[in-house]
């Protein structure tokens, strides 16, 4: 227990002839008086140094030309494509109007990862694009992570690129999504 | 049995010590590490597992959930340059007394011909309130004229350190498009590389990143 003894010579003996008042006890405990000190010191840690922002680097390419999209090769190539309430959809190398149904699949974010990780095993380095667009309902956390998706899945910059979204494909996206109920 | 008389000795601990320890740790956060400032925007920003730390001196582009852009320049920022800048070339003729206004604020969320107006009024316009820079579409996106300030006033310096201070902190819920046109005016002076405010996150065990930085540490 805490305290603090300011009583002065409240052991001695009485002197003859002295007269002591009632002896009152000056003690203070300070055990609350540590716990608010502690008290305050954790909230100024907490308050304080966690609040560490980080910043994540951003490349834009310098030509918005899309001659460079073509030069992709198809067997290497896949579209990531956001659409709207974090759905993603993705197709591999290039569109064909014939089999367009089978090939333009949805997925969403937890599945992703272990598409691209899988993309990236079967295609060698050189032929590996990853082709990202952004549909206009889909949300900056959307666009943001999947570029960090990029990152986690250890795919080199240079191997995936954000381009815009084509006509077809934004109705292609709205048809699935009134297929699968507007979510 | 005979009396044992165990020899009690005084539990009671003096706590001055304790509390005096205590106080001290109080003065030196307090006195170390600066207070984070009321958020007069609140932007929830996404995730990310870049381990790169936010800037202190910084230019940064806020882009809220209802799509509004606001620009905040840093305390180190040239910033008095850059508002005499967009005074000249903007024609707002702001005197000077409405300049030393327009520098005080944190956030610039006006469009161009609002902003002589906003400043006559007695009381500093509230963030919360502002329609924000307009950026909606890329025929009027007033964050060219700003970013092509900026640039002027930094000309000639070192463009990397340029790139450095540039950060766009975004809500998670804003949408793409607004994105788009803010990229797009950077990309329009010529600026290629910035960064994006994030949540740090660790990152996640068994992805290729993962292994990659164990097999690393295990060489």
């Amino acid at each position: 227990m805490a305290e603090m003894d300011t009583s002065s010579g409240g052991g001695h003996k009485k002197g003859p002839g002295v007269k002591k008042g009632k002896k009152l006890s000056t003690r203070v405990d300070l055990t609350p008086m540590v716990d608010l000190g502690f008290l305050l010191v954790t909230f100024f840690v907490f308050t304080t140094t966690m609040q560490q922002s980080t910043a994540m680097k951003m490349n834009e390419p310098k030509d918005d030309n899309p001659e460079e999209q073509m030069k992709v090769k198809n067997s290497g190539a896949m579209t990531i494509l956001l659409g709207r309430a974090n759905q993603i959809y993705y197709y591999y190398g290039q569109l064909d109007v014939a089999t367009l149904s089978e090939q333009f699949k949805s997925g969403n974010f937890k599945d992703i990862r272990g598409l691209i990780v899988e993309k990236k095993k079967a295609t060698p380095m050189d032929d590996l694009m990853y082709i990202i667009k952004s549909d206009s309902s889909s949300t900056f956390k959307n666009a943001i992570d999947i570029l960090d998706e990029m990152s986690i899945s250890a795919v080199p910059p240079g191997h995936y690129a954000e381009v815009d979204i084509s006509p077809a494909e934004a109705l292609m996206i709205k048809e699935t999504e009134t297929a699968n109920g507007i979510k | 049995m005979p009396k044992v008389k165990i020899p009690r000795k005084s539990t009671i601990v003096d706590m001055t010590a304790m509390c005096d320890v205590a106080f001290l740790l109080l003065s030196f956060f307090i006195l170390a590490t600066k207070q984070k400032p009321p958020e007069v925007l609140s932007v929830a920003t996404p995730n990310s597992i870049s381990k790169e730390v936010a800037p202190d001196k910084a230019i940064i582009i806020t882009m809220t959930k209802d799509g509004r852009a606001f620009l905040s320049l840093g305390d180190e920022i040239k910033k008095g340059e850059i508002l005499d800048n967009i005074n000249l070339t903007k024609g707002l003729n702001l005197s000077a007394a409405e300049m030393a206004k327009f520098n005080k604020e944190e956030f610039i969320g006006l469009p161009f011909n609002q902003i002589k107006s906003a400043l006559a009024m007695p009381t500093a316009p509230n963030p919360a309130d502002m329609p924000g820079i307009p950026v909606k579409d890329s025929a009027n996106n007033e964050l060219v004229d700003w970013l092509r300030s900026v640039t002027n006033v930094y000309a000639g310096g070192n463009q990397n350190e340029l790139q450095d201070m540039l950060l766009i902190k975004g809500d998670n819920e804003s949408l793409y498009p607004v994105f788009k046109n803010i990229k797009f005016a950077f990309k329009r002076n010529q600026i290629y590389k910035f960064r994006i405010v994030t949540n740090g996150q660790p990152v996640p065990v068994g992805s290729e990143l993962y292994n990659k930085a164990v097999a690393e540490k295990n060489k």
